[in-house]
């Protein structure tokens, strides 16, 4: 009787799922798989119980309620009419803001410090030591602290920098004066110039920001006018691929970057606006909140010092040998740095890079101990605190703060295989 | 639940099991041998702790009251202090057994926050103070003012709310903790702060200077402050209610610490007063409590007047007058439901 096909290969039993090696890691895997899942379900399982005993229920419908308290600053439009999704988004919003300026600070300051540390002038050297050392073995939250401390102490109040008549009549001068006419620094915030536009073409009201047409228009010109260069330049180097002579461009790029934005702002009739002393505080000017300016210093000088590490660790990775060869070659120091040892610093600075953005983004949480309303202030804070619902709020902030940390990590990686070392 | 106590704390929420279930609250307090009551992390005159670690005030007295009531030992009070943000939390997870901490009586707490208020201990409403030398006489004057407000609070609802209403706008500077303002506005980085009228007087009361700020005369809302207990706990909270009834009436009928002893007799006069005290009836025994469990908490705490007066009256430095928490006999509203 001729085989069936079926039992050509070895026949399949239970018991092979244990003693056979190919198929008990799977096994395994599977067993595992389930005791996980049922863990994560009876511990949300053990969390609904609990939360039904003590008579509540997981509900988000509070976002859609009436916030009813006030935040400042606020990016976007917000009243305490809005929502407490609304609220949600604001504190997001500043979150972010904080992430990238303290971000951008950081990487700034840690560059510079990196390098410098590796200076061959003793003084400067040991200076960025003592920087990295202190910076980074003292909790972020002190620092937050204390530079709050000092802005809300050391700085006058608004009201000092008021002139009254009365004052003038007796030839007195205010107890403070704004630095160049139009900067000044309280124990509040920091107001300065802001530009505006009297003849703008009105702004597009989107319902929840309003952006203003003429600093539209003004982004668009000035898109244009770097794709211009950019052209000019291309031109020139093709030029100097076909004849050897490069020809003259840095005045055209000049008169092409400025000439356009500086008729656009004259014919929107651009002016600025210094911020004057009213009844209590300044009005018409930018104002950056003494929080906000604590917060991203702290998070940037502490940041930053990590940073500099990294920095210092990635050029240090590089062999001398490199610049060495680069130097035979007859290339100039700026040109080494540029060409040869910073492509592979990269490799070294990048990943780590990495954690510190997301660092800096996560501690940006600690942003209550310096009066700033971030997400952590509106969605964990004070709306938690009015609607009550703790489990929801916090369950939220996980999840966002989750996002956000993917978003940059990814982004982050991206660049990051951009730079690596390329294996073929 | 029972497994709940066990793994609760690996729950993610770190919501752990409550015990309350298995237990009543009473059960948990007499077993247990000491009260954990929630307060203030520290407001002159209500809660705050002196230099020997003895925590004293207003609503300090209420969670001594409850303790005489069901321990008949005043001193067996274990302190929280709870702030605006986390108190709900600590009450609601079972940290605590009652909240003590000049909490407004809200519709929204009552119902939704899985929570019940046992009474009010203090009328109040939301005022201003600010500095006399700014020559502020009143609330609708504070247009574009920096305002510094307890974040969490129903102040922080009720100042939106007053200055949307008179058309005027703000800045909020927003802190968890009363010290934690108050040295905000201390150092100018608020032109005005804002908080119930009576934490307005006891924080002036602390400052080196008093008479350089003043407190403005508008009132904008109605803040009932009040003991809160765990929802579906009636047994407990009628304790807590009727602890803080005894103490009101008692003022009403004239016991004090002084006299409770000797108007516990059989031979009082007054009917209500033999009840309230224990020497009639057995009202005690129906809250699960000995009968005389009224005598404690008086002689431990003195009445509500006593203890107005010892921590807020106008003899301490916050100089609060009776106003609204003036017995209803004396134009008030303590009004303590007959004791029968």
């Amino acid at each position: 009787m001729a085989a069936s096909p079926s039992q050509i290969g070895p026949v399949f039993r239970p018991s092979m799922l244990l003693y056979d090696s190919r198929y008990r890691s799977i096994t395994i895997q599977i067993v595992v798989l389930l005791l996980v899942m049922a863990g994560i379900g009876w511990l949300l399982h053990n969390l609904f119980t609990n939360l039904a005993q003590l008579g509540r229920t997981l509900d988000f419908d509070f976002l859609g309620r009436r916030a009813g308290y006030e935040i400042t600053p606020s990016l976007i439009q917000y009243s305490a009419d809005n929502t407490h999704w609304r609220a949600l988004v604001v504190g997001l919003l500043n979150t972010l803001l904080v992430a990238l300026v303290g971000c951008i600070l950081a990487t700034i300051v840690g560059v510079l410090v990196g390098v410098l540390r590796l200076s061959n002038n003793w003084l400067v050297g040991r200076l960025m030591t003592v920087y990295v050392e202190v910076f980074r073995n003292i909790p972020v939250l002190l620092w937050i602290l204390m530079l709050f401390a000092v802005l809300k102490e050391a700085t006058p109040a608004p009201n000092a920098y008021r002139l009254t008549p009365a004052m003038v009549e007796a030839g007195q001068s205010a107890d403070a004066s704004m630095f160049l006419g139009s900067f000044a620094v309280t124990n509040r915030y920091t107001t300065m110039p802001t530009p505006l536009l009297s003849r703008g073409p009105g702004g597009i009201d989107l319902g929840f920001v309003n952006f203003s047409g003429g600093f539209l228009i003004l982004a668009l010109i000035l898109i244009a006018s770097i794709l211009a260069v950019r052209y000019l330049g291309r031109r020139a180097t093709r030029i100097q691929a076909e004849t050897g002579k490069r020809p003259t461009t840095w005045w055209q790029s000049l008169l092409i970057l400025f000439v356009p934005v500086i008729l656009a702002l004259w014919a929107m009739g651009f002016y600025i606006q210094v911020p004057e002393i009213t009844s209590f505080n300044f009005s018409g000017g930018i104002q950056l909140s003494n929080g906000f300016v604590a917060l991203t210093l702290a998070l940037a000088l502490y940041t930053g010092a990590f940073i500099a590490e990294i920095v210092r660790a990635g050029i240090l990775a590089v062999s001398r040998g490199q610049s060495e060869a680069a130097f035979a070659l007859g290339l100039r120091p700026g040109w080494t740095m540029r060409l040869v040892i910073l492509p592979q610093a990269l490799r070294v600075i990048v990943p780590p890079l990495i954690s510190q953005y997301l660092n800096l983004t996560k501690n940006s949480s600690l942003a209550l101990a310096a009066s700033y309303l971030d997400l952590r202030g509106t969605l964990g804070g004070i709306t938690l605190n009015q609607t009550g619902r703790g489990l929801e709020c916090m369950l939220l902030l996980m999840a966002i703060y989750l996002i956000i940390s993917l978003l940059i990590s990814s982004g982050m990686n991206v660049f990051n295989s951009r730079v690596r070392l390329k294996e073929r | 639940m029972k497994y709940s106590a066990l793994f609760g704390a690996l729950t993610v929420t770190g919501l752990a099991a409550t015990g309350a279930s298995a237990q009543s609250t009473l059960e948990t307090v007499q077993d247990r041998g000491e009260l954990v009551c929630g307060v203030n992390t520290g407001l002159t005159g209500f809660a705050e702790q002196g230099a020997d670690n003895e925590w004293t005030g207003f609503d300090v007295a209420l969670c001594k009251a409850v303790a005489a009531a069901v321990l008949g030992d005043a001193s067996a009070v274990s302190y929280v202090p709870t702030t605006s943000t986390d108190r709900f939390d600590l009450l609601t997870s079972g940290r605590i057994d009652m909240l003590s901490r000049n909490t407004t009586w809200t519709y929204s707490r009552d119902v939704d926050l899985a929570m019940d208020f046992a009474g009010v201990n203090y009328y109040d409403g939301q005022g201003f103070m600010v500095r006399s030398d700014m020559g502020v006489g009143s609330a609708t004057e504070l247009d574009g003012a920096t305002i510094c407000i307890q974040s969490g609070t129903t102040t922080e609802l009720n100042l939106a709310d007053y200055f949307a209403t008179n058309g005027m706008s703000f800045t909020a500077q927003s802190g968890e903790t009363n010290a934690e303002l108050e040295q905000a506005f201390l150092a100018g980085s608020c032109d005005a702060y804002t908080t119930d009228a009576s934490g307005l007087a006891a924080t002036r009361a602390s400052f080196p200077n008093p008479d350089d700020y003043i407190i403005l005369p508008e009132i904008i809302s109605k803040e009932p402050l009040g003991p809160a207990t765990r929802e579906n706990d009636s047994d407990w909270t009628d304790i807590v209610a009727w602890t803080l009834n005894a103490l009101i009436a008692a003022e009403e009928l004239g016991v004090t610490s002084d006299n409770v002893e000797e108007m516990a007799s059989a031979d009082n006069e007054n009917p209500e007063v033999r009840r309230l005290l224990g020497v009639e009836g057995d009202l005690g025994q129906m809250m699960g409590l000995d009968n005389d469990w009224a005598v404690n908490v008086i002689s431990a705490t003195g009445n509500y007047g006593e203890i107005f007066e010892e921590f807020l009256g106008e003899s301490t430095p916050i100089g609060l007058a009776r106003g609204l928490n003036a017995q209803w006999t004396d134009g008030g509203l303590l009004y303590a439901p007959p004791f029968r």
